[in-house]
């Protein structure tokens, strides 16, 4: 049969998706390119960010037009990244494995439904809300109470020791985007206890465990791979998020975060900081530099939703083929 | 209870029952840890936000750093709805596709892709947005370019829930159609459609509820405006309510807070209300 012009039309807009990232991908490469020539892989090593003199008349180096005394590194963003995402998976984790397991096994089968909407409602609150309740709550939380008693209780461990923190910076970043990660990551492990075949279940209860030590030892090893998707997957999430955590990180440049009260930035929060002073750059150097930070970031973020995505799909076919 | 009588003759057996309780508690703790912050971030959000809504602040124009939100409220409006126009016929016709006909290679790489999307940060795709329209086509901070920003963003998420309420339709109905010797298009809307539409529906109004509360892909495309839309859509900005959330509360100025908290209070409503509807009518419909 030939294919119907109305199928050609499905598969045309179904072709829109792939389409998206391709274009995504390739226009922020060819945007980005003459800075991707200019900075070279120093890019991701260097510290310093700095928009050279505007006023004064460009200069030509490496074959492109840049003003006097420009450098782009960008190392100082991706340890912001990469440190909030840290520290908010460290904390997220067993958090969300606590919640998962008080979900599948040890709420009342009345409150189930009531429970989990209020974790699912976690994930749907605009980040800019939690950015929000960062400012009006959290930093002053961590200015007045948590910084001092993490300083006098663990001072002697250079990272937590802090003068006189703001609140501003790595651990409000890091605590929000906690909040923000473990709906995600809770969601994923208990759709993945609810799962679990009745009979591996009674297996387990026949040979006298308990009831949490049901959950724990023969449900939990059951559902690794899910666990370690969703954690990919929360990972995903807490390396892109932008509006909460530019609100509260202090919004740091060219300086490494020493403390866990340091003021930091992240890629994603310094592109929407940044962008502001690099629309003044003449040679429009800067505002490519910037295409240049959110290609990086596309690409992690891509290669982490992959690997998340491969082990959690692999799983559910594993299972259904089990049951 | 004979766990309890067996308790007593077994210390072994006593030791598990403690960490069993303790695994409980910790885990009951847990919860509460995850749901206290929703439960404050809601009552600030609702003790302020309620405390600086009145009638002036959905009549007037926001001045500065006071005045009322109109033009905030009127553009949020727009770019969602400019958003639902353009990605909800390409995420339903996706979805149409991927449950219909998505089950050879190409299917399979468009849902791929698809849930690969919707984990790309927001930013990234404003970003992109920036450089190709603000920049490449010189429409400088828009409507348009904002509504189509926040469609990127929605299209994965429709096509997806789109597939997965058609894929409820029973195969039964389909054959049934092609029985009597409709054709692709009559068998999709007249028979499998109509069904599955309340599901299509919802992915709609959850799509709303993102572009609502976005606020990260809009600050480069979008822009910020005073004054309530004045139709065109491109080369004049637009205001919006989050960017009244993330610029305002930075102020030094109580007026500013207050129209921060009014603002975000609009907007949680907006998104609560959409997405407990929702989850409360799927969950009654898959229960």
């Amino acid at each position: 049969m030939r294919t119907s012009p109305f199928r050609i039309g499905l598969i045309g807009l179904a072709g829109i998706i792939p389409g998206m990232l391709v274009a995504v991908v390739l226009f922020l490469a060819i945007y980005s390119w003459p800075a991707i020539h200019f900075n070279g892989i120093g890019f991701l090593f260097r510290e310093t960010w700095n928009l050279g003199n505007l006023y004064a008349d460009p200069v030509t180096r490496r074959g492109v037009q840049v003003p006097i005394g420009a450098q782009y590194g960008i190392l100082v963003f991706i340890v912001g990244t990469l440190a909030t995402s840290a520290i908010a998976l460290l904390i997220a984790v067993p958090v969300s494995l606590g919640v998962a397991i008080f979900l599948a096994e040890g709420a009342p089968p009345r409150l189930r439904p009531t429970l989990s909407l209020m974790v699912e409602l976690l994930a749907v609150v605009p980040s800019v809300v939690y950015g929000l309740w960062g400012v009006a709550v959290l930093v002053p939380l961590i200015a007045h109470d948590i910084a001092p008693v993490l300083n006098s209780v663990l001072g002697f461990i250079p990272f937590f020791a802090g003068g006189s923190p703001t609140g501003f910076g790595l651990l409000s970043s890091s605590l929000v985007l906690t909040l923000m990660v473990v709906p995600i990551i809770t969601a994923t492990i208990y759709s993945a206890l609810l799962q679990v075949p009745r009979p591996d279940k009674e297996a387990a209860y026949a040979l006298g465990a308990m009831k949490f030590e049901v959950a724990v030892r023969a449900m939990l090893p059951m559902v690794r791979g899910s666990i370690v998707g969703a954690i990919i997957l929360g990972l995903g999430r807490a390396l892109g998020e932008t509006m909460a955590v530019l609100m509260v990180s202090g919004g740091a440049i060219n300086y490494l975060p020493g403390t866990i009260t340091s003021p930091i930035s992240t890629m994603a929060s310094f592109i929407v900081s940044q962008l502001d002073s690099a629309e003044q750059d003449p040679t429009g150097m800067a505002v490519r530099s910037l295409a240049e930070i959110a290609l990086v970031l596309f690409i992690i973020t891509v290669i982490v939703n992959v690997i998340a995505r491969l082990i959690t799909r692999g799983l559910h076919v594993g299972l259904g083929s089990r049951a | 209870m004979s766990v309890s009588e067996a308790a007593l003759e077994f210390p072994l057996l006593r030791g598990r029952r403690i960490r069993t309780r303790i695994g409980w508690a910790l885990s009951i703790f847990a919860f509460l840890l995850v749901a206290a912050p929703l439960i404050d971030i809601l009552l600030l959000v609702a003790v302020r936000g309620i405390s600086a809504i009145s009638i002036p602040l959905f009549t007037t124009v926001t001045n500065g750093i006071s005045g009322g939100l109109l033009n905030a409220i009127v553009g949020t409006f727009v770019l969602s709805g400019g958003a639902l126009i353009i990605g909800v016929p390409i995420g339903v016709g996706g979805g149409i596709y991927l449950s219909e006909f998505g089950s050879g290679s190409f299917g399979a790489i468009v849902r791929f892709l698809s849930d690969v999307l919707t984990g790309i940060p927001s930013i990234v795709l404003g970003y992109f947005s920036y450089i190709t329209m603000i920049i490449g086509l010189g429409w400088q901070f828009s409507a348009l370019a904002g509504a189509i920003t926040l469609a990127l963003m929605v299209v994965p998420y429709m096509a997806r829930l789109t597939e997965l309420s058609l894929r409820q339709v029973p195969l039964s109905l389909r054959e049934a159609g092609y029985a009597l010797g409709a054709s692709e298009r009559k068998v999709i809307f007249r028979i499998v459609l109509p069904p599955a539409l309340p599901g299509v529906l919802t992915g709609a109004l959850l799509a709303l509820a993102i572009s609502v509360g976005e606020t990260a892909p809009l600050i480069y495309t979008a822009g910020w405006s005073n004054y309530v839309w004045n139709g065109k859509l491109t080369h004049e900005p637009i205001g919006y309510l989050t960017y009244v959330i993330w610029s305002f509360i930075n102020q030094p100025f109580a007026s500013a807070h207050a129209l921060a908290f009014a603002a975000a209070f609009l907007v949680v409503l907006v998104v609560l209300v959409i997405n407990i509807t929702a989850r409360t009518l799927l969950f009654a419909r898959t229960a």
